[in-house]
């Protein structure tokens, strides 16, 4: 037992803890323990009055006890009675263990107040920072009560001691942050702002933690105070490092006061005016250089300390976010410290340029000390330093980058801690999506993240990959390829195969040309998986085999057989078990007709706000990467994600229920709730609503069933961006055709000869219901004659997140070349939105394709010889020019693509016949890519030369 | 500021604890416990900063034992550092050559000194002379016997 030194030490107590400490056992202790209490109990119980030194050696072993995690439950009484001594060490324990023990008593409140009141009114400054330092511990709204009008006072009274403002100064602050309500400003809070002049440093330290709280929360009565830091912080920064004695702290002056200044700043935008501009950023500047000087101080807290006011000083560059030139030397100083041989500075480092990344001005910068970071998660021994280098990976990938930081960050998850895993799958999701440029390296790296850390990757993850593979046409085959060839893996993670169930039964028969992946091979694969399987996985796969059969008609009787296995149809899960006899039902009871209806392909996707951002945002705290640059980006350059992000939570919710078809209560075919039987206006089940709605309750609906009429007078002009959109959906049927903030207008389309059908989805993106929704489809001039377009009413309600359907029937009477528009009127908010859009009908929609052989269609290219017949274009790849890619297109177009007809390999010839009412085009089609010179040569000859020019034109926008 | 702070030895016995926000003592617990194994699992050279649910923690160990505190998202974590340091120097300054068994057996002064230098979670007075000079005045009034 160390003898104490100082003071009037508590024999009775060291012996105490002595005796606690010497303690063999749990029990032992609480022996002990027990026998003191009792003893305590008994003084104070006893008939004999206890001096003030006794109550105070009394108290001080019971709060002992209590700090050894044991519950008292007397001596509140007497700790209080301490309060009152006029000792101060006997005040002191009091106060200590009022503090540490504060009881919601409210007669005990009472008489704290009391003996604080006192104690603040004693004039004698010990005493009063007793008094402040009890209420600044306690902070309880009683304490407010009683003591926020009376402290702001003894903060600016003129002849209040030093050491008491300071109290004073955060006592107020406390009281602030619990009470906000209980603080008035008043006449005080314009000469607390002076304070930040005090000649005391001591008082300006305390003073401007609560200047900078009352700041934030009423910046306009603070902003004074801007000046006043600046010329603060100006005359520390420009002091020798001697000149503030004991301010200065291992060489460096005032590190706290100059941190709290640079703090109190950054709530407020860069200074007005520009002579104090100017002397801020003087300071910044000379706080940079100093870090390039050589220290004062071998010892740690020399270059904590200067290391502390420069990051304090960055974070103020980075919130100004106004000076390119200091942004990026603060990039630079920080990128030194990237390597420097303390853990802590790289730590900080990388914390800090995770917030300059997102600046426009040093977003670049950042980017150049990739293979740092990239090293840094390779290599840092600190788990804790390698989150961060993976955050800051995050958030300084872009366009140019993407691939290599996603490679990185891939790889890094198959070694990284379990902690935290799933924050990097969301984070390898997100860039992967955002950053897409060609959807096929997208599927491989969702596959390769399944792969890797399929427990990590939550749902969202996967529902994810499977809406956009839905969504774009363009990958769904490699889709179903690359996940075929994923689930050879004899061990491949359940998220795998619930894709694979997904996709294959979706897009399988894109794939099932190939004999290694006939649709037997397919089925086989899947349900080699289905008894190592969850219960909701196998719901999935049964539903992926009634595609099957749809898709494959060679499968049905293997899949029914499984069907009707006993471990199927009286399996003990009621959900596999309906499932099984219902889809043994409809495959065996349905016509083909009725199976491929209900069995369609899935409808696009709405696209709005990724789920998993929405995931990544909830698991994120404060102060990470900042989300909302993420989503800034996504607008700007997210092929996928265009807008539609100002609905958090909300949108997610709906995104991922669509998506969440596989769980084994909805229902994934659309067979009860799919979207085109929910969308589905009146017309679908009931005649007599169709019938009445025909017959004039919806106006528009009826006049647009009329004969085209010209566009009506109020409609708005066709968006600038039409054509555009036009163009998108020359070579595919299905997709987004347009989105904005509220609205998106989804597409899934079909023809047959001079037929046509479509359906258009309205989504409502918002909360609020759009009201007197019309539509109106229209053929201006000449098409009028060309084209019969009639669509069917639409509802004049779209709840708020629901969908709409539309069906618009088309038959083509002669050739063409314009688009009929499409005008949308509705009232949102009140406010009428009207809106036109050109209708993706193409006169490339009704061809049909001609097969034939290298002899005839050489005889029919000469025969279609005349000049005009012929139309021609020369122009550069705007795309890869990849020959699957262009195959697809070719085919999307409708014409039948010829092999083995062109003597050169590389080029692509087609023939099919437009399909008219009047008359039949036939037309030859053929494409030159000249790789070396990134160019093709687009050739077409049909019998109709205006046809051949429309075609032209439509194609060369495709390549 | 500063939301707590907490002494620990290296058996993970808890030796100060000081609250600058209200907290249930189950709420209490929880910190201690969470933080005393995840502090004292950590490697010997690891970075002193870790984040921890919407903190962040900043950590330094002084022979056997630990100075751990919890930050708001706006501190500084090296001025933290400074912080737990200046602290140290004044119980070294009072004590004289400060070892955990000062801080055991004289559990009031290691309170009273941090009462003195920071308040709410925020720091009052950076000049160990001026704390020191708070704590002598308060200890020459205890002399006096009346």
């Amino acid at each position: 037992m160390p003898a104490v030194s100082k003071g009037d030490g508590m024999r009775g107590l060291a012996v105490f803890i002595s005796d606690i400490r010497n303690c063999k056992s749990k029990e032992a202790e609480i022996k002990r323990i027990n026998k003191e209490l009792a003893n305590i109990r008994s003084k104070f119980k006893g008939d004999k009055a206890l001096d003030g030194y006794s109550k105070k050696k009394y108290v001080c072993k019971l709060l002992f006890i209590f700090l050894l995690g044991h519950d008292i439950d007397f001596g509140h009484m007497e700790a209080v009675n301490l309060l009152s001594s006029n000792k101060y060490t006997e005040k002191q324990i009091g106060y200590l263990f009022i503090s540490v023990l504060v009881n919601s008593n409210s007669e005990l409140i009472r008489l704290i107040n009391n003996a604080i009141k006192n104690d603040l009114s004693s004039r004698n400054p010990t005493f009063m920072c007793l008094a402040l330092h009890c209420i600044a511990n306690v902070g309880s709204r009683e304490m407010a009560e009683a003591f926020a009008g009376e402290i702001p006072r003894i903060l600016v009274a003129g002849d209040t001691m030093d050491s008491v403002k300071q109290s004073a100064a955060l006592c107020l602050l406390r009281l602030y942050k619990t009470s906000p309500d209980l603080v008035l400003m008043g006449e005080w809070t314009s000469r607390v702002v002076h304070l930040l002049n005090d000649q005391h440093m001591g008082v300006v330290t305390a003073a401007i933690s609560l200047i900078t709280c009352l700041s934030q929360k009423n910046p306009d009565e603070f902003k004074t105070c801007v000046s006043l830091a600046v010329s603060r912080l100006s005359r520390i920064v420009s002091s020798a490092s001697t000149d503030l004695q004991d301010y200065t702290y291992y060489f460096v002056p005032a590190p706290w006061l100059s941190c709290k200044l640079l703090r109190l700043l950054q709530c407020y935008p860069p200074p007005e005016d520009g002579a104090v501009k100017g002397r801020l950023v003087e300071c910044l500047e000379t706080i940079l250089n100093k870090a390039q000087e050589p220290p004062k101080s071998k010892k740690v807290q020399h270059s904590n300390a200067k290391n502390a006011i420069l990051f304090e000083a960055i974070s103020l560059i980075i919130h100004y976010d106004s000076e390119p030139n200091l942004l990026v030397r603060a990039c630079n100083q920080l990128g030194q410290f990237l390597q420097h041989r303390e853990t802590n500075l790289r730590y900080l480092a990388l914390e800090s340029m995770c917030t300059l990344a997102s600046s426009e001005f040093s977003h670049e910068a950042v980017k150049t000390h990739i293979e740092t970071v990239i090293n840094a998660l390779k290599t840092e021994r600190d788990v804790s330093v390698r989150q961060r280098a993976a955050d800051l990976l995050y958030a300084m990938c872009d366009r140019s980058n993407a691939k290599q930081i996603v490679a990185e960050m891939l790889s890094y998850l198959e070694t990284a801690d379990y902690s935290i895993r799933e924050e990097m799958v969301l984070k390898v999701a997100i860039l992967a999506e955002k950053y897409a440029v060609d959807y096929s390296w997208y599927v491989d790296t969702i596959l390769n993240l399944i792969r890797i850390a399929g427990d990590y990757v939550s749902e969202e993850v996967w529902y994810r990959v499977i809406q956009i593979v839905i969504n774009r046409d363009d990958v769904q085959g490699y889709a179903a390829k690359t996940v075929f060839e994923a689930l050879q893996a004899p061990a491949c993670h359940e998220n795998m195969v619930k894709v694979g169930g997904y996709i294959l039964g979706e897009f399988g028969n894109l794939i099932a040309g190939d004999p290694r992946s006939s649709p037997l091979v397919q089925f086989n694969l899947l349900h080699s998986k289905f008894h190592l399987c969850s219960v909701p996985t196998r719901a999935l796969l049964l539903s992926a085999y009634i595609k099957f059969i749809n898709l494959f008609p060679e499968t049905k009787s293997t899949i029914q057989e499984v069907l009707r296995s006993d471990s199927q149809i009286r399996n003990s899960d009621v959900e596999l078990q309906q499932r099984a006899v219902e889809y043994l039902k409809l495959s065996s009871i349905a016509s083909t007709d009725v199976l491929a209806t209900v069995l369609e392909e899935m409808p696009p996707f709405p696209e709005r706000e990724s789920s998993i951002l929405a995931k990544l945002k909830k698991k994120k705290g404060p102060g990470a990467v900042s989300v909302n640059e993420l989503e800034e980006g996504k607008r700007e350059g997210g092929e996928l994600n265009g807008g539609g992000g100002e609905r958090g939570g909300d949108n997610s919710t709906i995104a991922a229920s669509n998506a969440s078809t596989p769980s084994p209560s909805a229902d994934l075919l659309g067979l009860r709730t799919g979207p085109q039987v929910s969308a589905a206006p009146p017309s679908a089940g009931s005649l007599l609503v169709d019938v009445f709605s025909e017959a004039g309750v919806n106006d528009d609906g009826f006049l647009s069933s009329a004969p085209p009429s010209a566009v009506s007078e109020d409609a708005a002009p066709p968006l600038p961006e039409s054509n555009e959109l036009l163009n998108k959906f020359v070579c595919k049927n299905n997709g987004v055709l347009f989105e904005n903030q509220l609205l998106q207008i989804g597409i899934k389309s079909e023809y047959r000869q001079n037929l046509g059908r479509m359906y258009l989805f309205y989504g409502n993106k918002t909360s609020v219901q759009f009201v007197t929704f019309t539509t109106t489809v229209s053929c201006p001039g000449e098409l009028q004659s060309q084209l019969n377009v009639q669509a069917k009413p639409v509802e004049p309600l779209i709840e708020g997140g629901a969908q709409v359907q539309q069906v618009i029937n088309i038959e083509c009477l002669g050739d063409f070349c314009e688009a009929p528009l499409l005008n949308i009127k509705f009232r949102y908010g009140g406010a009428l939105q009207n809106l036109s859009l050109k209708l993706p009908v193409t006169i490339n929609k009704f061809f049909q394709p001609t097969e034939m052989a290298s002899h005839d269609f050489f005889q029919r290219w000469k025969q279609l010889s005349q000049p005009q017949q012929e139309a021609q274009k020369i122009f550069k790849a705007s795309h890869a020019m990849d020959t699957e890619v262009i195959k697809a297109k070719l085919l999307g177009l409708g014409m039948a693509l010829l092999e083995n007809v062109d003597p050169n390999p590389e080029n692509f010839v087609c023939a099919g016949v437009i399909q008219t009412k009047a008359q039949q085009v036939g037309s030859l089609l053929r494409l030159e890519p000249n790789a070396q010179a990134q160019m093709y040569r687009l050739t077409l000859r049909s019998s109709k030369d205006t046809v051949s020019k429309r075609l032209c034109e439509l194609l060369a926008e495709q390549f | 500021m500063m939301r707590f702070l907490l002494l620990f030895s290296r058996q993970g016995k808890l030796r100060l604890q000081k609250w600058f926000t209200v907290l249930s003592d189950r709420d209490k617990r929880k910190i201690i416990r969470d933080l005393t194994q995840m502090v004292l699992s950590r490697p010997p050279k690891a970075c002193n900063f870790l984040p921890w649910r919407d903190l962040k923690i900043v950590y330094r160990r002084y022979a056997s034992l630990y100075f751990c505190c919890g930050l708001e998202q706006d501190d500084n974590e090296l001025l933290t550092l400074d912080i737990l340091h200046r602290y140290v120097e004044l119980l070294d300054q009072y004590f004289g050559n400060v070892c955990e068994l000062d801080i055991i057996f004289n559990f009031e002064k290691a309170y009273f000194i941090l009462d003195e230098f920071v308040i709410g979670g925020e720091v009052q007075e950076t000049s160990k002379a001026s704390v020191a000079k708070s704590i002598e005045e308060a200890e020459s009034l205890q002399e006096v016997r009346q």
